[in-house]
């Protein structure tokens, strides 16, 4: 069986060429990934990140996720950072059994949750024997 | 003043050096396989430290910490002695009983983190908000501590 993703892929962690030609760094954000008989389920973190901040995209059987944090700083002296400024990105090779017509996303307080469906012809079917 | 300080975060110009530390974790990931079950269950070797950000302005000093995917209930906020704390836990829930885990990278478990203020701030007006998981917790400075005009009339 093939496993859901090859991350790590030197992709990854490279930097995105802005219009003016310096370099942004991207973070890869921890993710969770559990398959199921239908699909897989891909968690990831990005905290700051909401809505119109995603962007995923399918190519062939990569999948990339991208997450731009809402640049909201308060309007106040900074005076201790830990967090990232970074945006996340990370890049995943596709098991061939997902139907990538069919993937839906959503994402909740920093989470976000991909649901992979696999194509119909690859989830185990009963084949009932006839008399 | 000094502040709690966690381990160092990744500078933009110390890229390459993080992408060999991420190289380094796979090694350490791959040196500790027979063990990973353990480590998961006990969270021997895993913390969770948030990150924090703290700023100033005349009014107040906020703190944001990231905290993405906690229920609000789980967040404790308090304050003792001039210092924050927030503390909280993420459980162990497993959302695909049916499934198997591909990979797991989200830690979960208690976290806990303090921040020693650097003025004092009415604690009875202290207001939080939990967005993208994100924490912004809202300080306002005591009248004592807000940054006074003095007029001086040079004659």
């Amino acid at each position: 069986m093939n496993t859901v993703t090859q991350p790590e892929t030197a992709k990854d962690l490279r930097g995105e060429q802005l219009p003016n030609g310096s370099e942004r760094p991207f973070v890869a954000p921890d993710v969770n990934i559990f398959e199921t008989k239908d699909g897989y389920f891909l968690e990831a973190e990005i905290p700051g990140v909401n809505k119109a901040g995603l962007e995923i995209t399918v190519e062939g059987n990569e999948l990339t996720i991208v997450g731009r944090r809402e640049s909201f700083e308060p309007k106040a002296e900074l005076l201790y950072r830990e967090s990232s400024v970074s945006d996340y990105r990370r890049v995943f090779e596709l098991d061939p059994a997902i139907d990538t017509g069919k993937i839906d996303a959503k994402v909740d307080q920093g989470i976000l949750t991909l649901h992979l469906p696999k194509t119909e012809r690859v989830k185990p079917r009963k084949v009932t024997v006839s008399d | 003043m000094s502040y709690q300080t966690r381990s160092q975060q990744p500078v933009p110009s110390a890229w390459p050096a993080f992408e060999r530390l991420f190289g380094f974790r796979n090694e350490l990931d791959r040196l500790f396989e027979p063990f990973a079950e353990l480590t998961r269950s006990s969270q021997l070797l895993r913390v969770w430290n948030p990150a924090i950000d703290l700023y100033e302005d005349k009014e107040s000093l906020i703190v944001k910490a990231e905290l993405p995917g906690m229920k609000k209930e789980d967040i404790d906020v308090s304050l003792h002695d001039g210092a924050l704390s927030i503390s909280g836990e993420r459980k162990n829930e497993r959302k695909f009983p049916e499934g198997e885990t591909q990979r797991s990278e989200r830690f979960v478990g208690r976290f806990q983190r303090s921040v020693t203020l650097p003025s004092p701030v009415s604690a009875d007006q202290v207001t939080a908000q939990y967005k993208d998981g994100v924490l912004t917790i809202t300080l306002p400075k005591t009248e004592e501590a807000k940054p006074k005009q003095i007029e001086v009339n040079i004659g």
